[in-house]
């Protein structure tokens, strides 16, 4: 029996499809990263509650400075790390609007850490997404202030030694621990399971910025496999390992 | 009916920007400047126009949101004085490069360096020449008195808009601690997000369905793209170069000498002229108003029928070389001034006028 | 008309509000004026000073190098300033804590000992008001009026209750101010 294309096709056979709210713009992210997972749960959601007119994006410096190609909202770039105080401003100044920064870990817990703790400490009632993937994916893989210890990178080609180059830096543990921040939570997207986890996450966190509940933090453990050197499927694998068991999954704070 | 009081420069700054219909204000503390957001903190306008007042946790943090409150739509404005306004270097040429609006008052001291809090014109470089890095410029106006403080707030915010430009108001230690009297202006209303929607269509105000988003950036990874955003931003800075040059020139018709100052400087080189004229010297004052644009036309007509210029600033001699280039060598240049946070008497800038020009 | 004043003395002597309340007496009169202080870690202790310009023109350099009166409230600022007051200026001083009087002949001189008064008056905060009454005896360039005027702007409304207090301390500094030498 052979089937017509046009059979599978019909609509009540539809289980998936691309969010309204991406662009059509293929994405630049290597594969196996992180980022287009993210992106893809972003757009869903601002579709889902209806808020793509609405929405206020703040985009980093690092490989997602291109995200406002992707998802089809207003969208502020920041210099780096400074994605906190734009988005202090813009909600401040338009409380009417959801405001939401996407940094990662260079941005976000190392040239940006004042903004980051002091824009979660004022309890400035916007979401923070948080891509760490230890690494500085868009300059080629230097060290970050998340690289775990023994971690190899290109400033670190031996290993993160912590006796030379510090500590890896737990920034979600940090930003938990301040009045401010009403739900910090560290979610991945490497399974479906998990993906469908980081998108109630971040549901939830549109919901308490309606609520006006202060900052939502949402750190994504992340791979990168051009800046670790794996495929990835090995990057996956590397990550649940190594990266999981330093900054493990789960509500940090949820108020 | 005429409402005048007397006031501090950075106090005048602070009233200003409340009735000219600023949005957000967002500051670090820093001497001699600190007055203004303590007077805007007092006068709790969130509670009257509805403009927001933030301390934020550094000059960084500060230019960053007015960043952020600009590709918005919203008129935003910090202010500081020269260390602070260093660390704005790097947003200041992020928000050229996205061409947002946004007031900067840079109320200078003494540097390098953490310097002198005292009064200073030693930033005049960083403010003309971009400050930080790229091609780019900044509108920037130079009060002389208590009244411009006021005044220049919405005149920058004007010029910031009409060019989607941050402009500075380069003031110094002297115009903001010194109190004079200033006739208030009247209460503007803020614009409303509807006004904003109609006056700046490329503003983040959520992406509406008959339209393509808004997108605020500074970031063309396309050369032949970039290059020709280059040009498009040097275009503007000759269009402000053409309609936006501002001055004031003091008994310039008649005079052999010239005298070229801006902001503080120039009220002391005011005396100067005086006890020059009343020495039979016909001396004149030319003050730029503003920096850039600088009025180059108007000092290279001038050097076709005077003997000398003497370009008086608390520097080393910055602006002294636009003066140089605009006179293109016609007439002989020098330069005068006390650094470090000493301020020039009258009476040293006619000694020097006599010295250097006249005598030399 | 133009009068080109410094008032010098220690932080918290009130010297830079005494420079206000006579600006801002200016203004009621419709005078321009300017108040340039000197400012930074002068105000938290050891010496302060202002300059006030009062004029019927516009006011050129807020800066000067002479002065047409020189209101003195230490021994530091008779030496720093009796030596910048113009040929046939006034120098006004607090004989409390001076060691050193005026020794110029070409000046006016005359002495204001409002410290005294104001211990006599149990309220040291009328010291600068006491001062002020006696530069507005020897120069009546503002109507007392307008000084009234200009005291009750300059305060804020929290202190309004002290205006009778101060305009007794300015009487009184009009009472016991004397004349040392004229020219």
């Amino acid at each position: 029996m052979s089937i017509d294309i046009n059979e599978i096709k019909k609509a009540e056979n539809l289980v998936y499809k691309k969010s309204s709210v991406l662009t059509d713009k293929v994405m630049h992210y290597c594969p196996g990263c992180s980022h287009g997972a993210v992106n893809r749960i972003m757009a869903e959601v601002i579709e889902e509650l209806d808020l793509q007119e609405e929405t206020i994006g703040v985009t980093p410096v690092g490989c997602s400075v291109l995200l406002y190609n992707y998802i089809d909202i207003d969208w502020q770039e920041a210099a780096h790390g400074r994605a906190p105080a734009l988005a202090t401003a813009i909600k401040r100044l338009r409380p009417d609007k959801y405001v939401v920064t996407y940094q990662g870990d260079g941005d976000l817990a190392a040239i940006g850490t004042a903004e980051t703790i002091h824009a979660c400490n004022r309890g400035e009632n916007i979401i923070m997404i948080f891509i760490n993937n230890g690494i500085y994916g868009m300059t080629g893989g230097q060290m970050a202030p998340t690289t775990l210890e023994g971690m190899k990178s290109s400033t670190s080609p031996f290993g993160r030694d912590v006796a030379r180059d510090g500590n890896p830096l737990n920034m979600t543990q940090i930003v938990a621990s301040l009045p401010g921040t009403s739900y910090v939570t560290r979610q991945s997207v490497h399974t479906a399971a998990a993906a469908r986890k980081m998108k109630r996450s971040l549901k939830k966190a549109f919901e308490n910025q309606k609520n006006n509940k202060g900052t939502s933090f949402i750190e994504v453990v992340s791979t990168c496999s051009s800046g670790w050197k794996m495929t990835p499927a090995q990057s996956n694998k590397w990550m649940v390992e190594n990266m999981f068991p330093s900054y493990p999954l789960g509500d940090l704070k949820d108020e | 009916m005429r409402e005048v009081r007397l006031m501090k420069g950075n106090e005048a700054i602070a009233e200003a920007a409340i009735r000219c219909g600023v949005d957000g204000y967002f500051g670090y503390p820093i001497t001699p400047q600190s007055e203004v957001m303590e007077t805007l903190m007092d006068l709790k306008p969130w509670e009257t126009t509805g403009m927001e007042v933030l301390q934020a946790e550094s000059e960084v943090a500060s230019i960053n949101m007015l960043y952020g409150g600009a590709g918005c739509g919203k008129k935003v404005m910090t202010s500081s004085s020269s260390p602070g306004i260093s660390l704005m270097q790097e947003g200041l040429s992020y928000l050229a490069g996205a061409e947002l609006p946004c007031v900067v008052v840079n109320v200078v001291r003494g540097g390098p360096g953490l310097g002198t809090i005292q009064p200073s014109q030693s930033d005049y470089f960083q403010s003309v020449r971009g400050g930080g890095h790229g091609d780019y410029n900044t509108i920037v106006l130079a009060p002389s008195s208590v009244q411009e403080m006021s005044d220049f707030v919405e005149l920058a915010f004007d010029l910031a808009f009409k060019y989607r430009n941050p402009a500075i108001i380069l003031s110094d230690g002297m115009i903001g601690q010194m109190m004079e009297k200033v006739e208030m202006k009247p209460f503007k209303k803020r614009w409303t997000n509807e006004e904003i929607e109609k006056y700046c269509p490329w503003a983040t105000t959520g992406k509406k369905k008959d339209r393509e988003r808004n997108i605020i950036t500074s970031v063309e990874l396309d050369s032949q793209v970039f290059e020709s955003f280059n040009h498009k931003l040097v275009a503007k800075y000759r269009k402000m170069e053409e309609e936006e040059v501002r001055f004031e020139s003091f008994q310039c018709e008649d005079a052999d000498y010239i005298i070229v100052a801006y902001g503080s400087s120039a009220r002391i080189c005011q005396k100067s002229i005086d006890i020059l004229r009343s020495k039979g010297i016909k001396a004149g004052l030319l003050r730029p108003i503003t920096l850039f644009p600088f009025p180059k036309a108007e000092l290279n007509s001038i050097a076709d029928r005077v003997k000398g210029m003497l370009s008086v600033e608390m520097s080393t001699g910055q602006m002294v070389e636009d003066v140089r280039l605009a006179v293109e060598g016609k007439v002989k240049v020098e330069h005068f001034g006390r650094v470090g946070g000493m301020v020039h008497s009258p009476e040293e800038v006619v000694e020097a006028l006599e010295q250097k020009i006249i005598g030399g | 008309m133009s009068e080109e004043i410094i008032i010098a003395g220690f932080g918290g002597q009130g010297v830079l509000s005494m420079g206000k309340i006579l600006a801002y007496s200016g203004v009621m009169q419709d005078m321009e004026v300017s108040w340039m202080p000197s400012y930074g870690p002068e105000m938290r202790g050891g010496t302060a000073n202002v300059s006030v310009i009062l004029s019927d023109n516009r006011i050129s350099s807020p800066i000067l190098k002479e002065f047409d009166t020189a209101i003195i409230l230490n021994q530091q600022s008779m030496d720093k300033f009796e030596d910048a007051i113009k040929p046939g200026g006034l120098l006004l001083y607090d004989g409390n804590g001076i060691t050193r009087h005026p020794e110029r002949t070409d000046i006016r001189v005359y002495r204001v000992d409002a410290a005294a008064e104001a211990s006599k008056m149990e309220s040291s905060k009328t010291f600068n008001m006491i001062v002020l009454g006696g530069y507005l005896k020897v120069k009546p360039l503002v109507s007392m009026e307008n000084v009234m005027t200009g005291l009750k702007k300059s305060l804020p409304e929290r202190h309004h209750k002290l205006l009778p207090l101060n305009e007794k301390a300015i009487i009184r500094g009009t009472e016991i101010v004397q004349k040392i030498q004229e020219v």
